[in-house]
């Protein structure tokens, strides 16, 4: 960039205005400055406390990183295969490790679901029954919460206080609450994913409810529509396409969180591969990661498709 | 609601025909989608065997639980001696402490028996105990071999083949056998929040502890009464505020550490993934693969290796969430990157600006805000996410709330986690608001 060469004589209100512009950015530099040296302090801080509260020590297992890794390489190969879909495998010694046929659900003669797929599929059905049913209460909560469709305070203030009680919860307590009232297995998970979810997904819906456009609701009011025909033919046209998409996404949040809950203690394919990686069993844990990888990618895949067919190329900036 | 008649309808049929002709899709498509769900629902429902478990739930439980959360109970023990005097002994680790004085709600009277204030009253004698509660009087002699109830039992009562129980609802139950009565007494709140039986403040007014702190003799000679009850306070047996709170901590650095080192790595990687930055498609396709990559292992995997190879604690659970959060991030940066104006880039560019500043002047200042706003939110969302991960040894307090739920007894301590938990996260959300509406300004991303 060239720079003028002789620096112009500049009129006394147009000076003013330069220093007083030099000075908000020198303030506005200062601020930022600060706020550098803040987060690199809380930073350095962090790391070191992180470092001395865990078991083992950063640079004192560094070197020993990769050791661990040494029992995930399996004997053969092919015992992953082996493993995913339930194949003996000519290793087996009867040990746990390798016993691939025993877990084989038998559906119909000899025909059988491999251990690892029923799991995963459990752990879907909890991910994908948990996202209907907290969607189907999230949609009542979030008109319940929105100012342009329910005037009452008192069942606003009620209702929105519900969401953020309910998404601020821990699931991994009502996870827990749960398991003690039901047994232990899926279906806590299913219930402690649900009330997150509708807590999560309230929030977001009624905040896209009131940003709707409310002249069709105009128009069905001038012809005398009750509130459930305003919800239903002004409102839900708009949002319903925002709604679905915000729910696809929700599901691919569900499916992690389906499997996490499964690790502590909910069933399914994330409390094998607790297992299986707490055991050090080679090859049932790569086959399981594959298994769990390839399908958190078909999920999110075919989501993503799905909520570009609905909603366009609209971005989702604010994801969880 | 006004409907239109025939006439009209044919009027605006005419006039806009594609309102009222829909293809088949969009006449069908609502309905089959609905019925596909519903057909769903109905498999999953036969898939967890839900109408079994949820008819066998053991609801009552559901009460009881919740009650845990908000109360606690004392069990005195009534054994009647072979001398005929009554002896009352408390287990080991009883709120009251060991060997403590004679409650006020047990009384005892002129004849050596005891009286307990619960429901209407329990009488505890040497041949019988007499209960009163609902609006009755049952008498349970103990005398004998096997205690026996007097007349018909009513249904709060339930006769075992040597052991009658009482329910006296909330406010707790008896377990009777011969010559020994069990009370469980229910009181809400939390006992003991402060000091535990073994702290020399334990059982004493808010009066005499304020005067003790502030002017009394030193109760311990090496320390000062504060100091004391500090670490009365910090070490409590049963509430352990000074582990609780540590955890709490660890749990909100590993979200900060974990972000934070994941916006720094994924903010380079970011502008080498966006299309219109870096025009090269190869790069650009291979990172997103890689971002989606890190963000499908998701932090449960990462945790899992993580903790095999660093050990339990927060070092384990920052990696998991900074792994992650490479992915999460690079994605979102990357997209907010694809959507800037291309015309100030332009404007930079057409005076000959390098290529860093075309970034800094051109693209930075419009992507900075919606950066900060997403990184705080996840910051945010990950102080959830961080309690669940802990739960598998990855440090935070989430291990130590499993840990309480697991023996399905300390439900206390549950609710004081969760309480605590439940501020940090309702602080955190009100700090990264203000912070987003001050960078971002009011309108919301």
């Amino acid at each position: 960039m060239s720079v003028a060469q002789t620096e112009p004589v500049l009129k006394e209100t147009t000076r003013e205005i330069v220093t007083a512009w030099e000075r908000t950015t020198s303030s506005r530099r200062l601020y930022t400055v600060i706020g550098i040296i803040l987060i690199a302090i809380g930073f350095v801080g962090s790391v070191q406390y992180a470092d001395e509260a865990n078991a083992g020590h950063f640079f004192e297992r560094l070197p020993h990183l990769f050791d661990f890794l040494q029992w995930l390489i399996p004997n053969d190969w092919n015992d992953v295969w082996r493993a995913l879909f339930d194949r003996a495998s000519p290793l087996d010694n009867g040990s746990e490790a390798y016993d691939f046929a025993a877990g084989r659900v038998y559906v119909w003669g000899d025909f059988y679901i491999p251990e690892y797929f029923e799991l995963m599929i459990t752990t879907l059905n909890i991910a994908i029954l948990s996202t209907i049913v907290g969607f189907l209460f999230a949609v009542p909560l979030a008109f319940m919460s929105a100012r342009n469709i329910t005037p009452s305070p008192a069942i606003r203030f009620g209702a929105r206080r519900i969401c953020e009680f309910l998404r601020a919860f821990p699931e991994l307590v009502f996870a827990g609450l749960f398991a003690a009232i039901l047994s232990a297995g899926p279906v806590p998970a299913i219930f402690a994913i649900i009330l997150h979810t509708i807590g999560a997904l309230g929030k977001l819906f009624y905040e896209i409810i009131e940003n709707i456009d409310m002249k069709p609701d105009e128009g069905v009011r001038s012809v005398g529509g009750t509130r459930l025909e305003r919800i239903r033919f002004a409102a839900l046209p708009q949002v319903l396409p925002n709604l679905i998409s915000y729910g696809l996404l929700r599901l691919e949040i569900n499916v992690r969180a389906s499997t996490i809950i499964g690790a502590v203690g909910g069933g399914g394919i994330g409390e094998e591969l607790r297992l299986a990686i707490s055991r050090g069993f080679g090859a049932k844990t790569l086959a399981l990661l594959l298994l769990l990888f390839l399908t958190i990618i078909a999920v999110d895949q075919l989501s993503a498709w799905m909520r570009k067919k609905l909603v366009g190329e609209h971005q989702f900036l604010l994801a969880h | 609601m006004t409907m239109i008649n025939t006439f009209d309808r044919r009027v605006i049929e005419t006039r806009y025909p594609e309102l009222l002709h829909r293809t088949r899709w969009q006449r069908f498509g609502a309905p089959l989608v609905i019925i596909g769900t519903l057909i769903y629902v109905l498999y999953a429902v036969w898939f967890f065997n839900l109408p079994k478990l949820v008819g066998e739930a053991r609801w009552d439980r559901f009460a009881i639980n919740l009650l845990q959360w908000v109360s606690y109970d004392v069990q005195p023990q009534f054994r009647v001696k072979d001398n005929g005097s009554i002896d009352i002994r408390y287990p080991r680790f009883s709120v009251l402490g060991d060997d403590p004085k004679q409650p006020d709600w047990i009384r005892t009277e002129a004849d050596g028996s005891y009286t307990v204030d619960m429901a209407g009253g329990v009488h505890i004698g040497r041949d019988a105990t007499v209960v009163k509660a609902h609006g009755a009087s049952v008498t349970i002699r103990t005398a004998g071999t096997v205690p026996a109830v007097v007349g018909a039992p009513p249904s709060w009562v339930s006769v075992g083949p040597d052991n009658v129980q009482v329910d006296l609802g909330l406010s707790g139950r008896l377990s009777i056998d011969a010559n020994r009565v069990k009370v469980v007494k229910r009181f809400f709140g939390w006992p003991n929040f402060l000091f535990d039986p073994t702290s020399p403040y334990f059982g004493k007014s808010t009066g005499e502890v304020v005067s003790l702190l502030v002017s009394g003799e030193r109760l311990d000679p090496s320390q000062s009464n504060l100091s004391l009850a500090f670490d009365n306070f910090w070490n409590n047996l049963t509430w352990q505020h000074g582990d609780v709170l540590t955890k709490l901590f660890q749990t909100v650095i590993m979200a900060f550490l974990g972000t934070l080192l994941g916006a720094v790595v994924a903010f380079p990687l970011a502008f080498l993934a966006a299309r219109n930055i870096t025009p090269n498609g190869l790069l650009n396709s291979g990172l997103k693969r890689f971002f989606d990559f890190m963000r499908a292992v998701d932090m449960l995997i990462w945790g899992l290796f993580l903790t095999r190879a660093f050990g339990p604690g927060p070092l384990s659970g920052s990696g998991a969430i900074f792994l992650m959060e490479i992915g999460s991030l690079g994605k979102l940066y990357a997209e907010a990157l694809e959507n800037i104006d291309n015309k100030p880039r332009e404007g930079i560019r057409s005076v000959g600006a390098s290529p860093i500043a075309i970034q800094r002047f051109g693209v930075l200042p419009q992507v900075m805000p919606v950066f900060a706003g997403q990184t705080l939110y996840q910051w945010e969302s990950n102080i959830r996410g961080a309690t669940i991960i802990g739960a598998i040894g990855a440090g935070g307090i989430g291990l130590k709330i499993w840990e309480a739920m697991r023996t399905n007894d300390n439900w206390q301590n549950v609710a004081y986690m969760v309480v605590l938990l439940l501020i940090v996260v309702y602080v955190f959300d009100m700090i990264s608001n203000r912070l987003r509406s001050a960078i971002v300004g009011e309108k919301m991303l």
